[in-house]
């Protein structure tokens, strides 16, 4: 008798809630998706004990790829401790009892909505990504039989549609997350809505990256080490965010910044969207211009708080 | 019009036959359709034209018949044997379709420069300022201002909005065109004004065309060629002029006499 | 001289299924020929068949019954049963047929309706146009309405933009559907010069002419179609 059948018995949850079966067929969709970089996979998505856009299809992915010494990081936006993030950490922690962290650097499965860590990451980690609309065609075609044929015959010019009324209505590729990728040289895949500031980590990333949507029931992937292309033209080619300013609380450069409304008088901070990489920069004594300001150092106190739990 | 003279048919039809379950769609059709040739189909609603033309056009499969298309490599190809990658890269490069209702044939929340550009993005163009520039070449030559380039079809007029689909179609320079009642539902200025900019095309590039019309004047003026079609069969057939000027069965000699004369 | 047009037992009815199908018969056996450089001018009183006549060389009217040749180097075709993409081809580069009537094309100039012919036979657009304003002149067509479409002419424009248009370009066989009628004498002049010139380039010519003096001055004879009418032959 195994683990997984001992809890069962003694009227807990199965391992990570899914059943073996199902786990079974979410992973035989998992290995289809990472034989076709970016393609669609259909699987079928189970009910699950929360609503779905809380993340039901990472969760599943997440569950099927779970193992009893792994160790989980569980992030919304970037941060580990925003409603989503925590709701989900404390769903594995109940139904799998697997270790959980904050540090990018300390889990082996990370699952995410809307951001990709700072932190490199490595080929010991897999990244789990919560994909509200998987279809990058959905918005242009809303046939699922067209855009299926579509993908089957590389049949992409609609995609350039889109980038091109971009540039034709603001002057510039104005899409700034869930921007089209080309994987492999072959299918046309929304990276979930990622800010496009994290394309580039896409591309040729150690860890293997895994996408689940539970309400349009699908699941796609992109081993470690692909080809990811963002689209563009020729004369308009792929460009990340800048931000004027480094991190107001760590001076990080280069990374992605959420604006905190500090006041209602108008006080506003641009801080590390990734909560753990902006501790763990502090903690090494890096400091942003306004680390010092008294609104500023009340939000740090709170994360220290949490963090510390 | 002056018609290209070639020895090689561009499209061959052989006894094209579509059924609807019991219903006949349209019966033991064959014709040559030549390069730089215009073929109106007319007849009166349930004659089996638009049938027939949907069946050339690769929508509705034939029920018995067959239809080879001559390819860019000079190939003769049965078209119900071309692989669905074959015959997509035929449609949106070889071909256009102008839909009598220009919505069906627009994409109406994209611009009028993106809808022309369309067909140059899905060959692999990928630099922005010629696709545009083309797009915006062709604009002016249906005669839409270049003002009007990042604006939605909705917010054109009837005859502007059949003019942009007729550019949409034209900008990969097509061989074959089909035509469904392309100046139906328009005010007769505007018809005229889409008529005479269609002849001009049609004649400058010289595509072949197969057009579906009930309008015999629209007919007069576009085809070498006319096709008189009745309860699913070709009853008539031969020089526009020489059908509408000397019709021999009973049926066209209705459809003729029965025009106001204005 | 060689023959250049021969028509040999040419008959035409029309059948009117809409009065019950009654058969109008038009000609029967019509048979003659035209050499190069010669004017034929179709004689007889109005529905004797002429127009019908011309209509079936054009391959506007159906050939019931019969031969039309058109010998061109050393090719004969048979207007009567050619494709329809043949007779096109003809009317392109060896028939040309000048009527009464014009079809105006809406938009396009008088000039661009004139100089249309000859750029189909392959003239360059600039030498094109510049024939069409000097045949427009010679006709008297006041020079500002050349650049203006003829659909809001005078009747007497209207027929000298067609008749320029007609004599433009070089077509082995012309045919001339009353070209002079209406107009005044200086213009019916410039007419008759034009036929004279397209006899001097080898040109076969079948005309109606009710005009008695353009006739006898462009005429070198006269076929009386009411020997083909078709109730004396039946």
């Amino acid at each position: 008798m195994n683990d997984t059948a001992q809890i069962y018995d003694q009227g807990e949850y199965n391992f990570a809630y899914l059943d073996e079966q199902t786990k079974r067929m979410i992973r035989r969709a998992i290995l289809k998706g990472i034989a076709i970089p970016g393609y669609q996979v259909p699987f079928a998505s189970r009910e699950m004990p929360m609503p779905y856009g809380w993340g039901t299809g990472g969760v599943q992915v997440t569950a099927a790829v779970l193992g009893k010494d792994d160790c989980l990081k569980m992030i919304d936006q970037g941060s580990d401790d925003t409603t989503n993030a925590v709701s989900l950490r404390g769903f594995f922690e109940k139904t799998a009892g697997v270790r959980t962290t904050y540090e990018t650097s300390e889990a082996t499965v990370i699952q995410t909505r809307h951001r990709i860590p700072e932190k490199t990451l490595t080929e010991d980690q897999i990244l789990v990504f919560q994909v509200p609309i998987p279809e990058p065609l959905r918005f242009l075609e809303p046939r699922e039989t067209e855009t299926r044929k579509m993908h089957a015959l590389e049949d992409y010019g609609l995609m350039h549609v889109k980038l091109y009324e971009d540039i034709a209505k603001n002057g510039h590729i104005a899409t700034t997350y869930a921007y089209p990728v080309k994987v492999n040289d072959r299918y046309v895949m929304d990276p979930s809505p990622t800010p496009k500031f994290d394309n580039p980590k896409i591309d040729e990333m150690a860890a293997l990256q895994l996408y689940g949507a539970g309400r349009e029931k699908r699941i796609y992937a992109i081993p470690p080490y692909t080809k990811v292309k963002s689209l563009d033209f020729e004369d308009y080619p792929f460009e990340v965010q800048k931000f004027d300013k480094p991190c107001a609380l760590c001076g990080a450069e280069n990374v992605y910044l959420d604006e905190v409304i500090l006041d209602d008088r108008g006080g506003r901070m641009f801080v590390c969207s990734d909560s753990d990489h902006c501790e763990e920069r502090r903690a090494q004594g890096h400091t942003g211009p306004m680390a010092a300001n008294p609104a500023a150092a009340q939000i740090t106190e709170k994360n220290q708080r949490e963090t510390t739990r | 019009m002056n018609t290209i003279q070639s020895d090689e048919p561009l499209l061959q039809v052989h006894n094209v036959t579509r059924y609807y379950g019991d219903r006949v769609g349209c019966l033991d059709v064959s014709f040559d359709l030549w390069p730089g040739e215009v073929l109106a189909i007319v007849g009166e609603s349930g004659s089996g034209k638009t049938t027939l033309l949907n069946c050339l056009s690769t929508r509705l499969a034939p029920t018995a018949g067959a239809i080879e298309y001559r390819m860019r490599d000079g190939a003769m190809r049965n078209l119900y044997q071309l692989t669905e990658a074959e015959r997509r890269l035929l449609m949106r490069t070889d071909w256009g379709f102008v839909h009598q209702n220009a919505a069906d044939g627009l994409r109406m929340n994209v611009s009028a420069g993106a809808n022309v550009g369309e067909r140059l993005m899905a060959v692999g163009q990928r630099h922005y300022g010629n696709i545009r520039s083309t797009a915006d070449d062709w604009l002016g030559r249906v005669e839409i201002e270049s003002d009007r380039i990042d604006d939605d079809p909705r917010s054109f007029s009837g005859g502007m909005r059949q003019r942009l689909q007729i550019a949409r179609n034209l900008v990969t320079h097509p061989r074959l065109v089909f035509m469904d009642e392309p100046t139906g539902g328009l005010d007769v200025s505007v018809q005229a004004r889409l008529l005479d900019l269609l002849r001009r095309l049609v004649s400058d590039l010289g595509l072949s065309v197969v057009i579906v019309t009930h309008d015999l004047a629209v007919a007069r003026l576009l085809s070498h060629r006319i096709m008189v079609m009745r309860q699913g069969y070709v009853i008539e057939a031969g020089l526009t002029d020489q059908v509408l000027d000397d019709p021999r069965e009973p049926y066209s000699q209705l459809l003729v006499s029965s025009i106001l004369q204005v | 001289m060689p023959v250049r047009l021969y028509l040999n037992n040419v008959g035409k009815s029309f059948t009117m299924h809409l009065q019950g199908g009654t058969i109008i018969p038009v000609v029967d056996k019509v048979e003659f020929s035209v050499n190069t450089g010669e004017c034929v001018v179709l004689g007889g009183p109005s529905g004797a068949g002429k127009s019908s006549i011309l209509k079936m060389i054009y391959g506007n009217y159906r050939c019931d019954q019969g031969q039309i040749l058109v010998t061109i180097d050393d090719e004969i075709i048979n207007v009567a049963d050619a494709e329809p993409r043949k007779v096109l081809q003809l009317r392109e580069d060896t028939i040309g047929y000048v009527s009464q009537f014009l079809r105006t094309i809406p938009r396009v100039s008088a000039e661009d309706v004139v100089a249309e012919p000859l750029i189909a036979q392959g003239e360059s657009e600039d030498n094109a146009v510049k024939k069409a304003r000097s045949l427009l002149a010679r006709l008297n067509v006041p020079e500002r309405l050349w650049t203006l479409p003829p659909a809001t002419f005078s009747g007497g424009e209207q027929q000298r933009v067609n008749i320029a248009r007609g004599f433009i370009a070089h077509y082995p066989i012309l045919l001339l559907d009353e070209p002079t009628a209406s107009l005044d004498a200086a213009n019916r002049a410039v007419v008759v010069r034009l036929v004279q010139e397209k006899k001097e380039q080898g040109v076969a010519m079948v005309g109606i002419l009710h005009d008695q003096d353009v006739r006898e001055e462009i005429a070198d004879r006269i076929i009386d179609v009411t020997a083909f009418a078709a109730d004396a032959a039946a």
